[in-house]
């Protein structure tokens, strides 16, 4: 095998290049959530993993993501309501982070001698999750292409030890590789387009003509409320058992944020009530990460108990 | 002498953080040897995106000999307790001295202890510095608990050629003081040895590292503008953009891009908001000012063609991006005329109490209407018809993108719907000035709506008690004061400001406010303040100030600055001078004797009972003055009254040489003290010379 070969390009080969990557260096390989989110940060595999039992939790993971505000009805280049993130968690941050992220832009073809890669202050912050970092944006030729983060809170509680967030935009990564001005013009499978094959154009574009519609003309506003309140009423429920379950909980709260970036799209919600939604999410999700640590604390006690 | 060379390796530091640490790293390392009495020559500390270094020169190589000196116990003790004193310090007692104490005689001792190898007290200097280095945004990382900007990786501390024995405990992680450090993250990663500050400069320089910032900056700056140059371009000046860049490479290498001509149509602060901000790219202009359709990137990576071509497609594609965006806000809202913006402020709130912008709007152009009269050759309904459209431009697309572009886009877009020039002016300036160095508008429209706005906004904030204190001024209530004062005294501006921010109270309706003539004392005061700030920043003399310097009734600040004026101008005078002797001998006397008799001599005069020539002069004069002034004061003119006072000058003269003011005869010395009295109150009048220093 020629180690040389320059790395396939097309989008798909770019998601499975950083899962190969990820999984050689010992990460869990984990699929995206099932439900629709803001951004790959919200996967429980990174919100409640932060915190919680694991000494150490490695993952991996493509997500998703949807930002409702973002739909442009497929007109503008770089603008989608529904795009990828490839998603990196490492718990504890390892001592050669950098050096691990540097290596990935290797393994898809972006070798940091032969650009300018530079690692620029940009702190992170979800008010939603109740959760912030220090760290950077990571420039390559001045293009953002990742955003770096050490986590100190999330849920409005102190990670220790203190997980490494690496989020890779991959279509923005793609559009640099393949060298293209266009995210519809990115070629998705890298197979000939007179043998079938497909660019991103083909699978999304109608999807972001209809969805930008549904998010800023017709979602019913009336109805996206009231599943809000019924996602806060359940949420709080489920975590006011006797026995909290916290990961039906946090789905809740998911649920919750992206009604919450639906009505905000359907430009139902104002300045001052944004404020007050934003609150009442952070409160759903730092309630569940509540939960998610005391069932980590008593799960621990339990293997204790069963070595012991 | 030996030389220290410390360097904290890390991941990157934020630009805006480096220089602070620099200081603060110098400042508390060289405290420390201070306190341990190691002297040295020099200190320097030098910052890179992922180095903190310090070099002191001219160590010694160990601590001077301390002497100590202890007190034992009386000479005439028990034996027990002076062998028990000598014991504790292991010496005989011959080494002893007696010395008389006011308690008695005494034993002391005079020990001298050799002073420590410096080497081996360096470490713990170093790792309190350490410790206590203050960041504005520290974190933990793994499983450490040291708190620190980013990530530690390594602790270089070489001392007079070799490496210090000590760790930096992490708190998980250890780091061991070495020798060794690396270079360029992606040129040069390896680790090499160092022995000294010109060895580590050096091999850096080889391992494409340039320490010293200020040489860095030199670089960009050459550079670009070479660059510009060989184009027939000029580089745009930009301080504040070219601090930041210098901390984000470690060998700069500034490069040319090409903006696309299409996205040239778009207002150039947009352009150079977008690359700036986004991309801290720097803009170059043409020989007339013009914004180029060319951009200077600083690179990080050693100047090679092939690469740099590829960097330089790279910010290309970028920008690229970032304009489409732009040139996309500022197609999308043209669509709209700015008028009908307006109404779309009802959904930006302005402060929770004070209510929306939209009712900031209503309200400043009603005040700003109230102005135009006391501004000359400014329209009432133009003035309100820029007010009006003056915070329109907050709900564009390009302003919610580049918040620095309010008001200057809100002058593009009037302009596109065909608003008069006026308008456009004021709707841009009406945030100025925002400091010291901002230009103050001139224009009447943009003056009125300017000062409208502010007065406005400090009524507000005064009216529901959110005055600045100290550091604290979240709404930067101070500037607005200070925009008002410039406003107000640049342009020559006379009108009743207290009428005015009475006027302006009543805009609001807010529950549980301050009563309207609360608000409007305390907002005087603050205003009078802040001129006095801004007069002394001017150079005017403190104690002139303090002297006139009670805002009258009305509250006009020009009035109160001509007064500062005429009372330097007066003292500055030899009638000034000797009236002002004149004037502390009376104030004098009468303090000293109403002191001693503990009692005030404020009566009226007993006419009847002068009865020297010199003072019925000084009293003719003192009543001619008194009358003359009273209508000058009324009518503003500060210096005239000052040449009226400046007449007394020779009576008092005359006075004190041949007046004795204590006189045994009880009547005739309390006329005359009181006449003493009336002498002072009168000149204050005028001004509180009491103030006056010197």
């Amino acid at each position: 095998m020629a180690e040389r070969e320059a790395p396939r390009s097309d989008f798909q080969s770019l998601i499975i290049t950083l899962q190969r990557y990820w999984a050689d260096r010992g990460c869990v390989v984990l699929q995206p959530y099932d439900m629709e989110v803001g951004a790959g940060t919200f996967h429980p595999a990174t919100t409640l993993r932060s915190l919680g039992p694991d000494e150490i939790w490695n993952v991996a993971y493509v997500q998703p993501s949807r930002r409702p505000t973002d739909g442009r009805y497929g007109n503008n280049p770089n603008r989608l309501q529904h795009y990828f993130q490839f998603q990196v968690l490492m718990k504890p941050s390892p001592i050669d982070s950098q050096e691990l992220y540097l290596g990935s832009l290797r393994a898809i073809g972006l070798d940091p001698v032969e650009h300018d890669i530079r690692f620029v202050e940009d702190d992170w912050e979800s008010p939603t999750l109740g959760a912030w970092g220090l760290g950077w944006e990571v420039w390559c030729d001045g293009m953002e292409v990742s955003q770096f983060t050490y986590f100190q809170q999330v849920g409005g509680i102190e990670c220790d030890p203190v997980p490494l967030e690496i989020t890779y935009g991959l279509e923005r990564l793609a559009m640099y590789i393949q060298g293209v001005d266009s995210i519809f013009d990115l070629d998705w499978d890298g197979v000939p387009k007179d043998k079938g094959g497909k660019l991103y154009r083909d699978i999304f574009h109608q999807a972001e003509q209809e969805f930008s519609a549904h998010n800023f003309e017709a979602a019913n506003a009336g109805t996206l409320l009231k599943h809000f309140e019924d996602a806060e009423a359940e949420c709080a429920s489920l975590l006011g058992r006797d026995q909290p379950l916290p990961l039906p909980a946090y789905d809740q709260c998911m649920k919750a944020s992206h009604l919450f970036n639906l009505l905000e799209a359907r430009g139902v919600i104002s300045v001052t009530e944004r404020q007050a939604y934003i609150s009442r999410v952070r409160t759903l999700a730092r309630d569940c990460c509540e939960a998610w640590v005391e069932a980590g604390a008593n799960w621990k006690e339990r293997e204790a108990a069963r070595d012991a | 002498m030996p030389e220290l060379l410390f360097e904290l390796f890390s991941e990157e530091i934020p630009s805006r953080m480096q220089q602070n640490a620099a200081t603060d790293l110098k400042r508390l390392v060289t405290g420390n040897l201070r306190s341990a009495g190691l002297n040295f020559e020099d200190a320097a500390t030098h910052v890179t995106p992922c180095r903190l270094a310090l070099v002191i020169d001219g160590l010694p190589a160990r601590q001077a000999a301390i002497q100590e000196e202890r007190r034992g116990p009386r000479a005439d003790a028990p034996e027990k307790a002076i062998q028990g004193f000598l014991g504790s310090l292991g010496i005989a007692r011959g080494q002893v001295e007696e010395r008389q104490t006011p308690k008695g005689v005494f034993l002391f001792a005079v020990i001298e202890r050799a002073g420590s190898e410096t080497r081996t007290i360096l470490p713990d200097i170093l790792l309190e510095a350490v410790r206590e280095l203050p960041w504005q945004k520290s974190m933990r990382w793994g499983r450490n608990d040291l708190r620190w900007v980013r990530p530690l990786h390594h602790v270089l501390a070489v001392f007079d050629g070799t490496a210090l024995e000590g760790a930096l405990e992490l708190g998980g992680q250890t780091l061991d003081f070495t020798n060794e450090t690396r270079g360029h993250r992606h040129l040069a990663p390896g680790k090499f040895a160092v022995s000294s500050f010109v060895d580590y400069q050096t091999k850096l320089r080889e391992s494409f590292v340039v320490l010293d910032r200020a040489e860095r900056t030199r670089i960009i700056i050459d550079g670009a503008t070479a660059l510009a140059k060989a184009v027939g371009l000029r580089l745009r000046k930009d301080p504040s953009l070219l601090d930041e860049v210098v901390g984000l490479i470690e060998w700069p290498v500034p490069l040319m891009g090409r903006i696309d001509n299409n996205f040239m149509e778009v207002p150039p602060e947009s352009l150079v908001s977008a690359m700036r901000n986004h991309q801290k790219y720097f803009a170059l202009e043409t020989k007339d000012d013009a914004l180029a359709p060319n951009f200077i990137t600083v690179s990080n990576m050693v100047s090679e063609p092939k690469r740099d071509a590829t960097i330089v497609a790279g910010n290309e594609k970028v920008l690229r991006a970032r304009l489409s965006d732009a040139k996309f806000f500022w197609d999308q809202d043209r669509t709209k005329p700015l008028s009908s913006r307006v109404p779309d402020l009802a959904f930006i709130t302005f402060y929770d109490r004070l209510g929306t912008l939209a009712d900031k709007v209503a309200r400043v152009e009603g005040l700003a209407e109230a102005l135009a009269s006391f501004v000359p050759h400014s329209a009432p309904d133009t003035v309100r018809l820029a007010a009006h459209l003056a915070k329109a431009d907050l709900t564009t697309e390009m302003v919610g993108e580049f918040p620095e572009l309010q008001g200057i886009m809100g002058r593009y877009y009037a302009r596109h719907f065909g608003a008069p020039e006026e308008i456009c002016t004021a709707i841009a300036e009406h945030y100025s000035p925002l400091g010291p160095a901002d230009i103050c508008p001139t224009a009447p429209t943009s003056v009125v709506v300017a000062l409208a706005d502010k007065i406005d906004t400090l009524v507000g904030f005064f009216a529901i008690n959110e005055r600045p204190t100290g550091s604290r001024d979240p709404f930067a209530l101070r500037r607005a004061a200070f925009g008002v004062i410039r406003l107000v005294i640049e342009n020559q501006l006379h009108f009743p400001l207290r009428t005015l921010l009475a006027q302006a109270y009543n805009n609001f309706a807010i529950d549980d406010a301050l009563s309207r003539s609360e608000t409007t004392t305390n907002l005087l005061e603050f205003l009078a303040d802040r001129l006095k700030v801004h007069l002394r920043e001017e150079g005017q003399r403190h104690d002139l100030i303090s002297a006139v310097f009670a805002l009258d009734d009305e509250g006009d600040l020009n009035r109160l600055i001509a007064r500062v004026a005429a009372l330097a101008a007066f003292l500055g005078s030899g009638d000034g001078q000797d009236l002002m002797v004149a004037y502390r001998r009376a104030a004098n006397i009468v303090r000293i004797e109403e002191k001693k008799d503990q009692r005030r001599y404020d009566g009226p005069l007993d006419v009847a009972l002068f009865e020297q020539f010199e003072e019925k002069h000084l009293h003719a004069a003192l009543d001619a003055a008194s009358s003359e002034i009273a209508p000058l004061i009324a009518t503003d003119d500060f210096a005239a009254s000052m040449s009226v006072l400046a007449e007394l000058r020779q009576p008092m003269d005359t006075f004190f040489d041949q007046v004795k003011v204590n006189v045994t005869d009880a009547a005739l010395r309390e006329n005359r003290l009181r006449f003493l009295t009336s002498i002072v109150e009168t000149m204050n009048q005028v001004a509180d010379f009491s103030k006056v220093e010197g």
